[in-house]
C-alpha cells in the first residue's frame, strides 16, 4: 500500500493502436501512445492499481500507479574503450606523433 | 463534454493556439503563399536593446567568446600552407539552463508574463524545456514540459531522462511520452486545460530572443579582432538557431556568411519507434534541420519565425562519430567539457577552417552543458546496448543507426556538402502544392527571399516541376 501524499509515479495510454495519427510508420502504429506524469497520491493505492495525483502544476492525473518515489538513474554508462582512443589519438596528432597528420 | 479525440482536438487546433500564444497570425497573412514575414517579427515592438536587456534579467546572454588556439593549431596540420582560420567558440554553455535555449525561452517567458499567463507549455524534449523551466523559476510562472522520452518498451533515451530531471529541477511539471507526434495532441490538450502561454521555438518572440546571440558574437569579435567574423557555423534542427543568429549578425551590421551544420541522420525516421533508441543525437540531425529547412511552417504556429533558407549561404553534415570525436578534442586540448550534439557546429569548424586562409575568422556559436546522460560514454553506451555497432575506424562507412565510427585521426574529419538547390526546390514545391498557378508577383517575390534567390530563379523551378507533372 501507497500511502495519500506520497510522491508517485502514474502510466496511462493516451491513445490505443487503433487511434493513433494516421501518418505514423507502421510500428509505431502497431503501440499505445503512453504517458508518465508524477504527483503526490490523492489517496491510499497499491501499485499496479488506478491512483489519483496532484502534480507540481496543480492539475488532478488519473493512471495507473507504476512507481513510489520514482528516482532518476541514468549516468555515464559503462566504459567505451573507443573514447579513450579518440583521446589519444586527438593527443598524439595534436603532438605531432601522427603519421596521418 | 468536450471531444478529446485525436481527430477532434486536432482540428481545434488554430483555435487553442490562437489563445496559447497571445498573437494574431492572421493579420500577416495575404491570403496567398506569400506573408508578411518583417511584419510579423516586428510585432513584439522589441528591438535588440530592449531584448538584451530582458534576457539580463533572466540571467541570459553576454557569454564568453574563447579563441580555440589548439584545436586550430590542430585543424592547420591537416590544411594547406596559410590556411587554417581562427575557430573562435561562443560559450552558450554558460546561460543559467547551459544552452543557448535560454535566450529563445527568456524572451517568451517575458512575453507570458507580460501578458497575464498563470503558466508555460511547452513541447520539447531538449534543452529548450529546461530552458522554459529555468526562465519560469525565475519569473514565478508555473511550468509543463512534454517530452517524447520512452520507445514502446518502456526505455528512454539518457539524453532526454536528463532533460526531464533538469526541468524538474527547476520545478517544473514533466510530462513524459512513447514515440509519436501526437505528442503534439498531448500538447494541445494541455494547452487547453490550463490555459498557460504555448512556448513554442517558432514564435516571434523565440527567434527574436536568438538575435542577441549572433548581435554579441559579431560584437564581440569585432571589438577583440577588429573585423567581422568571416564565417559563421550554426548548428541547425528546427532552423531558430540560424534563422536568428544570423538577424541579430545583420542587426549588427556583420553580413558574412552563415553556414549551417547538422548530424547526418539519414535513413532514421524520426517517428518510428523503433528507431527512436537507434538515434545517438536526439536534436541538431538532419531528421529535424531537413524538413524544418525545406518547410518552416511545419512547425506548431500558424507561421514559423524560423526561416532558415533565407539565411543559409550553406550547408554540412558531420556523422555521429565525427561530432562524438570532436566532443573529446574539445575536452582535451581545450579543457571544455560539453555536450555533443551542441558541437556538431564545431565538427563542421574544424573542417571548413581548413578551406579558409589564417587570418579568418571562423565563429561556432554554440555549446551546450553535459552531464548524466547528455555525454559521449552515456549515448555511446546506450547506443551499444541497443544494437548499435561502435568503432574507431573511417567515418564515412557510418550508417546511421546501424554504426557509430569514431575516426582514427583528425585528418579523417570531413563534413559532406548539402545541394542548397536541391533544398530550395524542396521548399518551392512544398510552397506551391495546391496554389492557383501562375503565381502573382508578391508570391514569387516572396519564394524568392525564402530561398536567398531571385524572382527568375522561383520561375524557373516551378516550371521545371511543372513540366514534371505534365
Amino acid at each position: 500500500m501507497v500511502k495519500k501524499g506520497t510522491w508517485v509515479q502514474l502510466h496511462s495510454v493516451v491513445l490505443k493502436p487503433g487511434e493513433r495519427a494516421p501518418q505514423v510508420p507502421q510500428d509505431t502504429a502497431q503501440a499505445p501512445l503512453e504517458q508518465w506524469v508524477k504527483g503526490w497520491l490523492l489517496a491510499d493505492a497499491e501499485i499496479g492499481q488506478p491512483a489519483q495525483v496532484k502534480t507540481r502544476t496543480g492539475r488532478t492525473v488519473t493512471g495507473t500507479l507504476v512507481k513510489e518515489n520514482p528516482a532518476f538513474d541514468h549516468g555515464f554508462g559503462g566504459f567505451v574503450p573507443e573514447l579513450l582512443e579518440a583521446q589519444e589519438s586527438i593527443l598524439r596528432a595534436s603532438r605531432g606523433e601522427d603519421s596521418h597528420a | 463534454m468536450r471531444d478529446n479525440s485525436y481527430q477532434a482536438v486536432m482540428a481545434r487546433k488554430n483555435a487553442i493556439m490562437k489563445s496559447a500564444v497571445g498573437l494574431d497570425y492572421s493579420q500577416f497573412e495575404s491570403g496567398r503563399i506569400a506573408f508578411d514575414y518583417e511584419a510579423m517579427m516586428a510585432a513584439p515592438g522589441l528591438d535588440i536593446k530592449k531584448i538584451s536587456v530582458i534576457q539580463r534579467e533572466y540571467g541570459v546572454g553576454n557569454t564568453p567568446l574563447h579563441e580555440l588556439k589548439h584545436i586550430t593549431a590542430l585543424s592547420r596540420k591537416y590544411a594547406k600552407p596559410g590556411f587554417g582560420a581562427r575557430i573562435l567558440l561562443k560559450d552558450e554553455a554558460a546561460n543559467p539552463s547551459g544552452s543557448f535555449k535560454a535566450r529563445r525561452a527568456a524572451l517568451s517567458v517575458h512575453m507570458a508574463k507580460e501578458m497575464g499567463y498563470q503558466g508555460v507549455v511547452t513541447a520539447t524534449s531538449g534543452n529548450y524545456g529546461a530552458a522554459v523551466a529555468s526562465c519560469c523559476a525565475k519569473a514565478g510562472l508555473k511550468c509543463i514540459v512534454v517530452q517524447e522520452c520512452f520507445d514502446s518498451r518502456g526505455l528512454g533515451q539518457p539524453e532526454i531522462v536528463e532533460k526531464a530531471r533538469k526541468c524538474e529541477a527547476f520545478g517544473a511539471e514533466v510530462v513524459q511520452l512513447t514515440v509519436g507526434p501526437e505528442l503534439f495532441y498531448t500538447f494541445l490538450l494541455l494547452l487547453e486545460e490550463t490555459g498557460y502561454f504555448n512556448a513554442s521555438l517558432y514564435t516571434p518572440y523565440a527567434i527574436l530572443g536568438v538575435e542577441t546571440l549572433g548581435y554579441e558574437l559579431s560584437s564581440q569579435c569585432k571589438e577583440r579582432y577588429g573585423a567581422w567574423p568571416s564565417a559563421v557555423v550554426a548548428t541547425n534542427a528546427g532552423g531558430g538557431n540560424l534563422t536568428g543568429t544570423a538577424r541579430g549578425m545583420q542587426k549588427a551590421g556583420c553580413e558574412s556568411p552563415v553556414i549551417a551544420a547538422s548530424v547526418n541522420l539519414k535513413g532514421l525516421h524520426m517517428a518510428s519507434d523503433q528507431a527512436f533508441n537507434r538515434k545517438s543525437f536526439t536534436t541538431g540531425h538532419t531528421g529535424f534541420g531537413m524538413p524544418y529547412t525545406t518547410w518552416p511552417d511545419r512547425s506548431d504556429v500558424p507561421r514559423s519565425a524560423a526561416r532558415p533558407l533565407r539565411y543559409m549561404s550553406r550547408y554540412v553534415t558531420l556523422t555521429q562519430g565525427e561530432v562524438f570525436y570532436t566532443t573529446e578534442m574539445l575536452s582535451v586540448l581545450e579543457g571544455m567539457e560539453r555536450g555533443p550534439a551542441g558541437n556538431t557546429s564545431l565538427a563542421a569548424a574544424f573542417c571548413l577552417a581548413q578551406e579558409m586562409p589564417e587570418d579568418a575568422l571562423l565563429v561556432v556559436q554554440e555549446t551546450e552543458y553535459t552531464g548524466a546522460g547528455k555525454h559521449p560514454n552515456a549515448q555511446l553506451s546506450f547506443a551499444r546496448a541497443n544494437g548499435v555497432r561502435i568503432m574507431s575506424g573511417n567515418p564515412r562507412d557510418e550508417v546511421p543507426g546501424e554504426s557509430i565510427i569514431l575516426p582514427q585521426n583528425p585528418g579523417q574529419m570531413a563534413c559532406q556538402e548539402v545541394d542548397l538547390n536541391h533544398l530550395r526546390k524542396s521548399l518551392i514545391s512544398k510552397a506551391i502544392e495546391g496554389a492557383a498557378l501562375p503565381l502573382g508577383e508578391d508570391d514569387l517575390q516572396f519564394l524568392a527571399e525564402e530561398t536567398r534567390s531571385d524572382a527568375a530563379y522561383v520561375k524557373g523551378v516551378i516550371n521545371h516541376i511543372q513540366e514534371g507533372s505534365s
